[in-house]
C-alpha cells in the first residue's frame, strides 16, 4: 500500500482504500452518509465523456460525484 | 358540532410514515398499499409535495404518508428537514406519526440502514420492509431475516412492491408493531458524545426553552446548519457558541464531531449485520456493469443519449399532436353546438363558447404532452437511466449553475414549457431546480412557431428567398437559449441564495420498469396538473374573454352597419336599400364582411382594445402600432392567440391561420396613419425582427406562470413574468432602433 492522493487522481479501475475525507463540510457529510468512511474499499469505474463527473463503486453501490468533490477523499492504493 | 368531534376522536386514524432512501421502490410500495386512495398537497409553508394515502387492515383505518426519499436526517436539504421535523412532531398542524415503515433496498442493506438507525434514535415504533427482494435474490444475496428481526427487535418483512409480494404480511406487521410498540435497537453512543450532549443540554436550557430531546441535541452536535437550531429559543451566536464548546469535548477524545456519527453508526451497523447477509452485497450485478460500459462510453454513450433524447423530444413535439388535435376537434364541435343552441342570447353564447369551453380546452390541451413526457420520465427514472443521463450531461450544465438533470426539462420546454417545468421535479438540487424553472420558458416552444411562420412567410421569404427564411426560422429557436445561458449564471450567482448541494448521485443498477408504476406516474402528473394549474388557467381564460367582450354597447353594431351600408352603396354604386336587402340574407358575402367588421369594432372598443391604444406609446420605440399592441396584449395569456386576434383586428375573422394569404397581404399593406412615421409601412424588416424577438423572449403564457407558481411560489412566477417581459421589450426596442439606424 502506498499513498496516491485523492479519489479524482485515482486511475480508472484501480482498487483503493479510503484513508481520510477532508473537503467541504457538507460534501464530507454527504459522502460519509453514503458509506464512504475511512477503511472502505473503493474503485473508480467511469469518467463522464466530458471529463467530469466520475463514477465510483464501493460497498456494492455506484455513486457519481464531481471531481472537486472527489478531491477531498484521500485514498491508498490496494493491489 | 359536538357529535361530529366525538365521532372523529373515537375513530382516530393511525398515521404511518413511509421512510427510505431514493431508489428503494418506496413509491411503488406506497401505490400498492393505498391504491387510488391518495391525495397530494404541500407541507405547510413550503412547496415540497406531501403525498398521503389511506388503507384498511382489520377494521382499522391507516393514513400513510410518503416521506421524501432521503439518505440521512442531517437536514441540509429541505427534504431532509421535512423528514426530521415530521418524525419529531415539529411540523405545524401535522401530528407525529404513530409508526415508521422503513423501506430498505435488499441489495444495499447496510447503507439503507444508516437512515433507519438515525430514525431509531427518535424512539418511534418501526417495521422494516426489505424491498427489491427479487433483485437481491437474483444477485445471489441471502439475508437471514429471523436474525435480522431479532437483532433489531422489530418486525422485518421481505417485499417485492412491484409485484405486491409481502404486502399483507407488512400490514400485519404494522399492526403488531403498533400494539407491542416495537422499537428498533439503537446505537450505543460513546461516553464523549453523551458528555457533549449533557453539556449542550444544560447550556441551552432556559426558562423559555422547552427541553430538546436527546436526538435533537445530537443533531445539533453532528450537523452543520441544523434545522434544529430554529427550535432553540436563544440568540443565534449563543447557541452556536454552546454547540462549539460541546463539540470540543468530542474533539478532545480524538473524534471529529462532524464525522463521528457516520463512523459510529456504520460500525454499529457492521456489528448488527454480522453473519446476516451472505456475500454482503459486495458484488454489483455484472449485467449492469456491462450496460454502463456501453451507455457511459465516450462515443456510444453520447450517441445513445442523443438518440434517447430525440425520441423524448419527438414524442412530446409530434406524437402528442393527434391527441391534441382530437381535443381541439371536440372543443370545436362543442362550441358549434353551443353557438347554435344559444344563438338567441349572444352574451351567454359567447361566455359558454369563448369563455368556459375555451377555458376547459385551454388546460386540457396540455394533457397529451404532459402524459407522454411523464411516461418517458417514469421510464428513464425506473430503469435507472436518468442518473446516467445526468452523469453524461453534468459538465455541460454545471459551470453555469445547473446540473445534468436540467437537460430533460430544458429540452421538453422546446415543445412546451408546462410539461418542461413539471419535469424539473426530477432535479433534487433546489438551486438548480429553481434556476431551470426560471429559464425554461425562454426555450422556443411550439406555440411560438405560428408567429414566426406568419412573419417570415410574409416579410422575409418574399424579399430574401427561402434560404434566408429557413435560416431565420432556425435562428429564432436559439434566441431564447442564447439569452438563457448568461441569465442562469446570473440567477444562480446573485439571485438564488440557497446553498448548492454536492452532486453526489446514486447510479442504481438497471432495472426492468414496472408497467403499472409507469402508468401511475402518468396519471399522477396529469391529475396534479389539472388540480393545481387547471383552475388558474381556466380563470385566466374567462378573464381574457371578459376583457375582450366588455363593454358591449349595442350602438357599435348599429353604427358599424350604418357606416358599412353607406360605404358599400358608394363602392358598389347601389342604393342603400339594395345593400340592406342583401344584408338581410345572413349567408351573403356582404353579411359576412359586416360581421367581421363588427367584431373588429367591438374588440377595438373593448377593455383590452382600449388598453392597447392607451399603452401603445410604450411599444412605439419598438415600432409597434396600436393594432399590434392590442394583439400582443391579447396574447399575454397565450402567445398563439396573436394570430386569431390579428385576424379579428384586420377584420378577417378569427378563423384564419398563419398561412393565410389575406392576413399576410393586410399586414404588408398596413401603413402608419399618424405620428412621426405617417405614410410609411408598419411592417419593415426591423419591426418584423423586433416582433419575433419579442415573442421569443416575452412571458406570454398564463399556463406557464400558473405552473411556475404551483411548483415554486407566486413570487417566482411574478419575477419570471417581469424579467421576461422587460427583456423582450428591451431587445425589441434595441433591434428596431438599431435597424432604423442602419436602414436609415
Amino acid at each position: 500500500m502506498d499513498l496516491v492522493g485523492n479519489l479524482s487522481q485515482l486511475p480508472l479501475g484501480q482498487l483503493a482504500v479510503i484513508s481520510e475525507i477532508c473537503g467541504d463540510l457538507s460534501v464530507n457529510q454527504r459522502l460519509m452518509t453514503m458509506g464512504m468512511i475511512p477503511g472502505t474499499e473503493i474503485r473508480k469505474v467511469q469518467v463522464a465523456p466530458l471529463g467530469d463527473p466520475i463514477a465510483v463503486e464501493f460497498k456494492g453501490q455506484k455513486i457519481s460525484l464531481r471531481k472537486t468533490e472527489a478531491a477531498g477523499v484521500f485514498v491508498d492504493l490496494k493491489d | 358540532m359536538p357529535t361530529a368531534t366525538l365521532t372523529i376522536s373515537s375513530t382516530r386514524i393511525t398515521t404511518v410514515a413511509l421512510l427510505g432512501n431514493p431508489n428503494t421502490g418506496k413509491t411503488s410500495l406506497f401505490n400498492r398499499l393505498t391504491g387510488l386512495h391518495q391525495k397530494v398537497g404541500n407541507y405547510p409553508g413550503i412547496t415540497v409535495e406531501k403525498k398521503q394515502g389511506f388503507f384498511h387492515h382489520e377494521d382499522r383505518r391507516y393514513e400513510l404518508i410518503d416521506l421524501p426519499g432521503t439518505y440521512s436526517l442531517s437536514a441540509t436539504s429541505i427534504d431532509e428537514r421535512i423528514v426530521i421535523d415530521m418524525l419529531s412532531g415539529n411540523l405545524n398542524g401535522i401530528p407525529r406519526p404513530d409508526l415508521v415503515v422503513c423501506v430498505l433496498d435488499a441489495t444495499n442493506l447496510q447503507r439503507n440502514l444508516f437512515l433507519t438507525s438515525q430514525v431509531a434514535d427518535l424512539g418511534l415504533p418501526m417495521v422494516f420492509a426489505v424491498n427489491l427482494w427479487d433483485a437481491a435474490q437474483k444477485q445471489g444475496i441471502t439475508i437471514d431475516f429471523k436474525r435480522l428481526k431479532k437483532r433489531f427487535g422489530i418486525p422485518v418483512i421481505p417485499t417485492i412492491a412491484t409485484r405486491g409480494t409481502g404486502l399483507s404480511e407488512l400490514k400485519r406487521a404494522i399492526e403488531e408493531s403498533l400494539s407491542h410498540q416495537h422499537k428498533s435497537v439503537r446505537v450505543r453512543w460513546p461516553e464523549p458524545i453523551l458528555g457533549a450532549q449533557k453539556m449542550l443540554s444544560s447550556r441551552l436550557k432556559t426558562d423559555a426553552n422547552q427541553d430538546l430531546t436527546d436526538s435533537e441535541l445530537r443533531r445539533l452536535l453532528f450537523d452543520t446548519d441544523s434545522s434544529v437550531t430554529n427550535l432553540v429559543n436563544l440568540p443565534r451566536e449563543k447557541t452556536e457558541k454552546a454547540i462549539e464548546d460541546a463539540r470540543q469535548i468530542i474533539w478532545k477524545s480524538g473524534m471529529n464531531p462532524l464525522a463521528a456519527e457516520a463512523l459510529i453508526q456504520y460500525r454499529h451497523l457492521g456489528d448488527q449485520l454480522e453473519g446476516i447477509i451472505s456475500n454482503k452485497g459486495d458484488i454489483r450485478p455484472q449485467s449492469s456493469e456491462s450496460i454502463d460500459r456501453l451507455l457511459l462510453h465516450r462515443g456510444w454513450g453520447l450517441v445513445f443519449f442523443l438518440g434517447m433524447m430525440y425520441v423524448v423530444f419527438q414524442s412530446v413535439y409530434t406524437w402528442a399532436v393527434p391527441l391534441m388535435d382530437l381535443i381541439q376537434m371536440i372543443k370545436g364541435k362543442l362550441q358549434e353546438t353551443v353557438s347554435k343552441s344559444l344563438a338567441s342570447t349572444p352574451m351567454l353564447e359567447s361566455l359558454v363558447s369563448d369563455g368556459i369551453i375555451e377555458g376547459v380546452g385551454a388546460f386540457l390541451i396540455f394533457l397529451p404532452q404532459i402524459l407522454v413526457l411523464f411516461f418517458f420520465i417514469a421510464l428513464l427514472e425506473s430503469t435507472g437511466y436518468m442518473a446516467r443521463a445526468a452523469f453524461l450531461m453534468d459538465k455541460l450544465f454545471h459551470w453555469c449553475g445547473l446540473n445534468g438533470k436540467s437537460f430533460v426539462p430544458m429540452l421538453s420546454s422546446y415543445a412546451c414549457a408546462v410539461p418542461g417545468i413539471m419535469a424539473a421535479r426530477t432535479i433534487e438540487e433546489p438551486k438548480s431546480r429553481l434556476a431551470t424553472i426560471l429559464v425554461a420558458p425562454l426555450m422556443s416552444c411550439s406555440a411560438r412557431l405560428p408567429i414566426y411562420v406568419l412573419l417570415i412567410g410574409a416579410f422575409v421569404e418574399p424579399r430574401y428567398g427561402p434560404w434566408w427564411a429557413g435560416f431565420t426560422l432556425f435562428a429564432m429557436h436559439f434566441v431564447g437559449l442564447a439569452i438563457a445561458i448568461p441569465l442562469v449564471w446570473l440567477f444562480t450567482k446573485y439571485l438564488i441564495k440557497t446553498k448548492p448541494h454536492p452532486f453526489v448521485l446514486e447510479m442504481p443498477p438497471y432495472r426492468v420498469p414496472n408497467v403499472r408504476d409507469l402508468f401511475w406516474k402518468m396519471w399522477e402528473s396529469a391529475r396534479e396538473f389539472v388540480i393545481r394549474a387547471g383552475t388558474v388557467i381556466f380563470a385566466i381564460t374567462i378573464l381574457v374573454w371578459a376583457l375582450l367582450y366588455f363593454p358591449r354597447p349595442a350602438g357599435v353594431a348599429t353604427e358599424t352597419r350604418t357606416v358599412f351600408v353607406a360605404e358599400k352603396s358608394q363602392e358598389l354604386q347601389q342604393t342603400p336599400e339594395a345593400i340592406k336587402s342583401i344584408l338581410d340574407d345572413p349567408e351573403s358575402e356582404l353579411s359576412r364582411e359586416l360581421e367581421k367588421q363588427t367584431a373588429r369594432n367591438y374588440i377595438n372598443q373593448s377593455l383590452m382594445g382600449r388598453t392597447g391604444r392607451f399603452i401603445q406609446p410604450i411599444f412605439a420605440p419598438a415600432g409597434f402600432d396600436w393594432k399590434l399592441t392590442v394583439g400582443i396584449l391579447a396574447s399575454f395569456p397565450a402567445r398563439e392567440e396573436i394570430i386569431p386576434t390579428l385576424g379579428v383586428i384586420y377584420s378577417l375573422g378569427n378563423e384564419i391561420d398563419e398561412e393565410s394569404s389575406d392576413l399576410r397581404s393586410s399586414m404588408a399593406g398596413e401603413e402608419w396613419k399618424e405620428g412621426p412615421l405617417a405614410g410609411r409601412k408598419v411592417f419593415t424588416l426591423p419591426v418584423v425582427m423586433a416582433i419575433m424577438v419579442f415573442f421569443a423572449l416575452c412571458s406570454q403564457c398564463g399556463s406557464t406562470l400558473a405552473i411556475i407558481s404551483k411548483e415554486t411560489n407566486w413570487s417566482w412566477a411574478l419575477f419570471c413574468f417581469t424579467y421576461m417581459t422587460a427583456l423582450a421589450w428591451l431587445c425589441a426596442v434595441t433591434i428596431f432602433q438599431v435597424g432604423m439606424l442602419i436602414s436609415g
